[in-house]
C-alpha cells in the first residue's frame, strides 16, 4: 500500500507529461503559459472567499452589509476586530470568555481522550487477546457514526443528572484536593530524593495548579441555581468524548502499529514487562501522534456546534461556534458582516495555523486509519 | 489447603501452567483497555442501548423535565413500532410538513456520490498537473490549493452562505461585474441561490441550492485528494514511464495505463472516507440551506438533528438515528466490499 508519508526517493518525480525527449527536459514556453494559467485559475477559486472574507474583516465604513464586491478593503481599518473582542454578540459576553470556554471544551476533551485512548489503543496494537476483534469493529462502527446519531440518548440521560450547589462544590473539592495533593505530594518527593527533572516538575506543577484552580472556582462560585451537566460544559464535553474517544483509539492504534516490533522485541529478551515497554518504548515513540491525535481532538472540539447548541442555554456557557452561528444568516439580524468576517477569521486563525505546522503528519494518519482494519 | 508436591510427575503429566499465568498477557491488555472500556461503556454503549427502548417509546419534553407539582418525571409510554411507522410513512406531525424519509435518503446517497466522483476527479488531474516536470511555482500552488483543507468546516460553510446571499453575497456581485463586461443586465443576477424553488434545469428534480452547497463542497473537498494523489504519484518510479516511452506509448496512454492503476492502492482508502464524511457532513448542508427549500436538501443527519434540536421529538428523533445506524452499517460494507474487489483486481 502507498503511503504519502513515506519520503520518497528524488528520482521519482514524473508526472503525466513526463516522457518525451529525455529525462529532465524543460516545458516549452506556450506549455508552460498553459499550465501556469490553470494553475492560477484553481488558485483564484480557492483564494475567492479567503479573500473576500478578509478584505471584509478590514473594511472601515461600518456599514451593515456590503453593497458591492470589494477584495481590497476600502478605508482599511481593524475596528469590527476591536469590536468582536469587546462583544461579539447581542450576548453581554467578550470574546476572550467565548475562547475560553471553547478552548477549555476541546483541550479538556482531546486531552483526555488521547489519554485513555492510547492505552487502548496498545492493547489492540499489540496485544492479542479474545474478543480482540468484535471490540476493535465496534469501535469503528461508532466512529462511522456522526455525532447527531445518539443525540437524543446523550440528551435524555445527561438531563437527568441535576444536583444542588452544594454537591457540585464538595465534587469541586474533592477533585481539586486529590489533584493538588497528589500534585504537592509529587513535589515533595522529588525535591526529597533530589531528582530534580524539567519534565517531572511540569507534570507535578501543572496537577498542582489544575487542582488550585478546582477548589478556587469550588470556592468563589456563588449560584443558587441547581447544577444541570446537561445545561453545563462538563456535559457537553461528556458528549464529545464519546466521539473522540473512539477516534482516538482507532487513529492512535493506526500509528502504533507503524512502530517496528523488532524495538519491543530487542526490549523482551532484556526481559522488559509489557508495563515498560508501554512507558518507554510506545509512548517516547508515539508522541507525534500523540500531539497529531490531540490536535485532531481540538480542532473538532474548537468548532463543534450541534452539541452544544442543542445542550447549552446559559449565555455565559456559550461556545465561539454558537455565537458565529448567531451572526450568520437568519440570525444575524443587525450584525454588520464585516463583524461576522473578523470573528469568523479569529476562529479560524490558531487552528489553521496549526494544521498547516502538522500538515505532513495529519494527511500521512488519516489515510493510515482508512487503510488498516 | 494442602501443598501439592508437583515434583512426582504421573506418567504423560506435562508441567501444569496455572490459569493464572496462562492468562497473563492477556490480563494486561484487559487491564490496558479497562479506562476505555469504562468510559466507552458509560458514555457511548448505554446510550445506543437506551436509543433502541427510545424509539420504542413517545419520549417528548415531558419525560424530561420534571412536572411542577410532584417532582416526579412522567415516565415515557411504550409505543411499539409508532415511530417506526410514522417515519416511513412520513407522518412525524404537523410542525415537519416536508418530512420525507425516502426522499432525504436518496437525495443523501446522491449527494454523495456527487461530491466524491467531483472530489476524486480534480483532486487526481490537479495532483498530475502539479506533477509535471518543469512546472514553475508549484510550492506556491500546493501551498495555496492546500487552504480549504485547513479552514475548519463551521467557518467555510457561514462563509459560503453569506457569498450565496441573494443580496449582498459575493458571487452575485461578482457575476454582475462580469456580466457587465458583456452587456448583461445586473438584474439578471439577482439569483435566490439558497430560496429559489423551481429547479434550474428542466428534467433534473434538483433545486438550486443542490448546486450552490455543491459548489461549497468540491471547493471544501478536493484538495484532500489532491494531497493523497500526490503523495501516491511521487513513489510511482519514473522508469516505468521511461519504459512506456520506448514501447511508444503515448502521454494519455501512460496515464491511463500506469499512473491510474498505480493511484488506485492509495485513492481506494481515500474515497472510502471521503464517502463517510460526504454522507455524514452536517456542517455545509445544515449551515448553507438549513435543509430548503421545502426541506429537499436535507440529509439524514440535519433532518435528525432537527427532528430533537427544533421539535423536541426524542422518541422519534431515536428511531430515525436506529435507522441512520443501519444505513451507515451498509453504506459501510457496501464500500469496504467495493474496495476488496477494487483490491483484488490489482493482482
Amino acid at each position: 500500500m502507498t503511503n504519502p508519508s513515506i519520503p520518497k526517493p528524488a528520482t521519482a518525480r514524473k508526472g503525466l507529461f513526463a516522457s518525451g525527449r529525455g529525462s529532465g527536459r524543460q516545458l516549452t514556453i506556450g506549455q508552460q503559459l498553459l499550465l501556469q494559467l490553470m494553475c492560477l485559475l484553481i488558485a483564484v477559486t480557492v483564494l475567492f472567499p479567503i479573500v473576500w472574507i478578509v478584505s471584509m474583516s478590514l473594511d472601515g465604513r461600518n456599514i451593515s452589509r456590503p453593497t458591492s464586491l470589494e477584495l481590497i478593503p476600502p478605508e482599511p481599518s481593524i475596528n469590527a476586530y476591536r469590536e468582536v473582542i469587546r462583544n461579539p454578540t447581542a450576548n453581554p459576553v467578550t470574546f476572550w470568555e467565548l475562547a475560553g470556554n471553547s478552548f477549555s471544551l476541546a483541550a479538556g476533551v482531546s486531552f483526555f481522550s488521547v489519554m485513555v485512548g492510547v492505552t487502548a489503543a496498545y492493547a489492540f496494537s499489540r496485544f492479542n487477546f479474545t474478543g480482540r476483534k468484535i471490540l476493535f469493529l465496534s469501535v469503528g462502527f461508532i466512529l462511522l457514526m456522526p455525532g447527531i446519531a445518539t443525540l437524543a440518548p446523550l440528551f435524555a440521560m445527561l438531563s437527568r443528572v441535576s444536583f444542588g450547589f452544594e454537591v457540585l462544590r464538595i465534587l469541586y473539592y474533592i477533585f481539586g484536593g486529590v489533584l493538588a495533593v497528589g500534585g504537592a505530594y509529587m513535589l515533595y518527593s522529588r525535591f526529597r530524593d533530589d531528582e530534580i527533572t524539567a519534565n517531572g516538575m511540569i507534570i507535578a506543577l501543572v496537577c498542582l495548579g489544575i487542582g488550585l484552580l478546582f477548589i478556587y472556582t469550588g470556592a468563589t462560585a456563588t449560584t443558587t441555581r441547581n447544577f444541570k451537566l446537561r445545561d453545563s460544559l462538563y456535559g457537553v464535553g461528556f458528549a464529545m468524548i464519546s466521539g473522540a474517544l473512539p477516534f482516538a483509539i482507532w487513529n492512535l492504534k493506526g500509528y502504533l502499529d507503524t512502530i517496528p516490533k523488532e524495538l519491543e522485541e530487542a526490549a523482551i529478551i532484556d526481559g522488559a514487562s509489557p508495563n515498560q515497554i508501554f512507558f518507554r518504548i510506545i509512548l517516547p515513540l508515539a508522541t507525534p501522534a500523540l500531539a497529531v491525535t490531540a490536535f485532531l481532538g481540538f480542532m473538532s472540539g474548537w468548532t463543534e456546534f450541534a452539541l452544544s447548541w442543542q445542550f447549552l442555554t446559559q449565555p455565559k456557557d456559550f461556545t465561539l461556534a454558537m455565537s458565529l452561528w448567531n451572526m450568520t444568516g437568519q440570525y444575524a439580524g443587525s450584525v454588520p458582516w464585516s463583524k461576522f468576517a473578523a470573528m469568523s477569521l479569529m476562529i479560524s486563525f490558531p487552528v489553521s495555523v496549526v494544521y498547516l505546522l502538522l500538515q505532513k503528519y495529519i494527511i500521512g494518519g488519516l489515510t493510515l486509519g482508512g487503510v488498516k482494519g | 489447603m494442602a501443598s501439592v508436591d508437583r515434583t512426582i510427575k504421573r506418567p504423560g503429566q506435562i508441567d501444569e501452567v496455572s490459569f493464572w499465568d496462562r492468562t497473563k498477557r492477556a490480563r494486561s491488555a484487559y487491564l490496558y483497555l479497562l479506562p476505555a472500556i469504562i468510559i466507552m461503556s458509560i458514555i457511548t454503549f448505554t446510550p445506543i442501548l437506551y436509543q433502541f427502548y427510545m424509539s420504542f417509546t413517545d419520549f417528548g419534553a415531558r419525560s424530561l423535565n420534571p412536572s411542577p407539582t410532584n417532582k416526579a418525571y412522567l415516565e415515557p409510554e411504550w409505543i411499539g413500532l409508532e415511530n417506526y411507522r410514522k417515519i416511513v410513512t412520513n407522518e412525524v406531525g404537523a410542525k415537519l410538513p416536508n418530512f420525507n424519509f425516502f426522499r432525504t435518503l436518496g437525495f443523501n446517497l446522491w449527494w454523495t456520490f456527487s461530491n466524491v466522483i467531483f472530489h476524486v476527479s480534480i483532486g487526481v488531474v490537479v495532483a498530475v498537473i502539479l506533477n509535471i516536470e518543469g512546472l514553475r511555482f508549484k510550492r506556491l500552488y500546493r501551498a495555496i490549493y492546500i487552504l480549504p483543507m485547513v479552514l475548519p468546516q463551521l467557518v467555510i460553510a457561514t462563509v459560503w452562505k453569506n457569498m450565496f446571499d441573494g443580496e449582498y453575497g459575493a458571487i452575485n456581485q461578482a457575476l454582475k461585474l462580469g456580466g457587465g463586461l458583456f452587456g448583461i443586465a445586473p438584474e439578471t443576477f439577482n439569483i435566490r441561490w439558497l430560496q429559489q424553488i423551481p429547479d434550474p434545469i428542466p428534467g433534473v428534480p434538483l433545486p438550486l441550492s443542490y448546486f450552490a452547497m455543491l459548489i461549497t463542497n468540491i471547493w471544501l473537498g478536493w484538495p484532500f485528494m489532491t494531497l493523497v494523489a500526490t503523495g501516491a504519484l511521487q513513489s510511482i518510479p519514473k522508469e516505468l514511464y521511461e519504459a512506456a516511452e520506448i514501447d511508444g506509448a503515448t502521454p494519455l496512454q501512460q496515464f491511463w495505463k500506469i499512473t491510474l492503476p498505480l493511484l488506485r492502492p492509495a485513492m481506494v482508502p481515500a474515497t472510502i472516507l471521503g464517502i463517510i464524511t460526504t454522507f455524514n457532513l452536517f456542517h455545509i448542508i445544515y449551515f448553507i440551506s438549513e435543509g430548503g427549500p421545502l426541506g429537499r436538501t436535507e440529509i439524514l443527519v440535519t433532518q435528525a438533528y432537527k427532528l430533537i434540536n427544533g421539535n423536541q421529538l426524542y422518541g422519534l428523533g431515536a428511531a430515525f438515528s436506529v435507522f441512520m445506524f443501519v444505513i451507515l452499517g451498509l453504506l459501510s460494507a457496501a464500500t469496504a466490499r467495493v474496495s476488496r474487489v477494487a483490491e483484488a483486481y490489482d493482482d
